[in-house]
């Protein structure tokens, strides 16, 4: 069984699903379901004091999903640092998507306050899956001080752009010695399905899936993409070459 | 007395813990996570915090997300 193992721990989909953005709690579930996802992102928010609203969470069965919290928001590594105590507080294991975005238009994150940030809670005793760009010497950082994973992003949050960071992506994976997940800015199943076949561990999405009419066909198309983009990287592709290579003889031809 | 609850100016009677405060705000202690002047509190603890005026308080809960 070709299992995703994250901190010892095993799955068998390997496509997290984020919770954000959904028209209503049932299409989020919906696309949960049709996902087949093990692993799903939430955020923590200030409880509204004069409309606490509806609990999403009760739409999230807690032995079906495992809830990787994220710490969205934060800006430096001490906000970061709060909201993964206050995840934890809040009854999760203590699994975190680190993520640490000062800058509101690109959503990028702050490679230095990632890092510090990181040492932090691995030391805390936290299971740290950060969200960096697609850096290799930051995603080797990263791994030497005990981050769980690494999940570069292909393009920024929401964007629906693909693999922009191909090149990179490619070294972070071809020196990991933890998982990589490719999170953010994937569009379609067939951006899933390169990342896979690239040789990524796993992919995250939340927009692709939230901002389509129809989120639960959408998430079983993401589902069949990574599936589709794992098995082709374990069978292993062919060499892209410069030239034609004929697949038919070249000997028989009704000449000569 | 004062607090800051979530960013505002609450006014409120003591004595009151964090766990009377959770009741009186009809929340879901379950569903909620507490940080009381920059510490965040285990659940277990919500009844033996008693709040002081200027006490600062974050009341979280979490939301959809990425």
């Amino acid at each position: 069984m070709d299992e995703l193992i994250i901190a010892g721990r095993k799955f068998k989909s390997r496509l997290l699903v984020g919770t954000g953005k959904f028209a209503s709690n049932e299409l989020m579930a919906l696309a949960m379901e049709q996902s087949g996802c093990e692993i799903v992102t939430v955020a923590l928010r200030r409880v509204d004091i004069d409309n606490p609203g509806d609990a999403m969470l009760k739409h999230i069965d807690p032995k079906k999903y495992l809830l990787l919290p994220n710490t969205s928001g934060a800006r430096d590594a001490e906000e970061a640092v709060r909201l993964a105590r206050l995840a934890r507080a809040a009854g999760c294991e203590p699994w975190v998507k680190l993520e640490v975005t000062p800058d509101p238009y690109y959503l990028l994150p702050d490679p230095i306050e990632t890092l510090k940030a990181a040492e932090i809670l691995v030391k805390e005793g936290f299971t740290v899956l950060p969200y960096i760009n697609a850096d290799p010497v930051l995603a080797k950082r990263l791994q030497e001080v005990g981050t769980a994973t690494v999940m570069p992003l292909g393009a920024p949050i929401g964007t629906n752009k693909g693999v922009r960071t191909a090149d990179n992506i490619a070294i972070i994976i071809e020196q990991a010695i933890v998982p990589v997940v490719v999170d953010a800015g994937l569009g379609a199943p067939s951006h899933a399905a390169l990342a896979m076949e690239m040789g990524a561990d796993a992919v995250l999405v939340n927009t692709a899936l939230a901002v389509t009419p129809n989120p639960g066909k959408m998430a079983a198309a993401f589902k069949k993409g990574v599936e589709a983009g794992r098995e082709a990287f374990l069978a292993g592709l062919g060499e892209q070459r410069q030239k034609a290579e004929a697949s038919s003889p070249l000997t028989g031809f009704l000449r000569d | 007395m004062i607090i800051t609850l979530n960013g505002k100016a609450r006014q409120c009677d003591a004595p009151l813990t964090v766990a009377d405060l959770i009741a009186t705000l009809q929340l879901d202690a379950d569903r909620v996570a507490v940080e009381h002047n920059r510490i965040v509190l285990l659940k277990g603890d919500f009844a033996a915090i008693p709040l002081r005026d200027g006490d600062v308080l974050e009341i979280v809960q979490f939301v959809g997300g990425g």
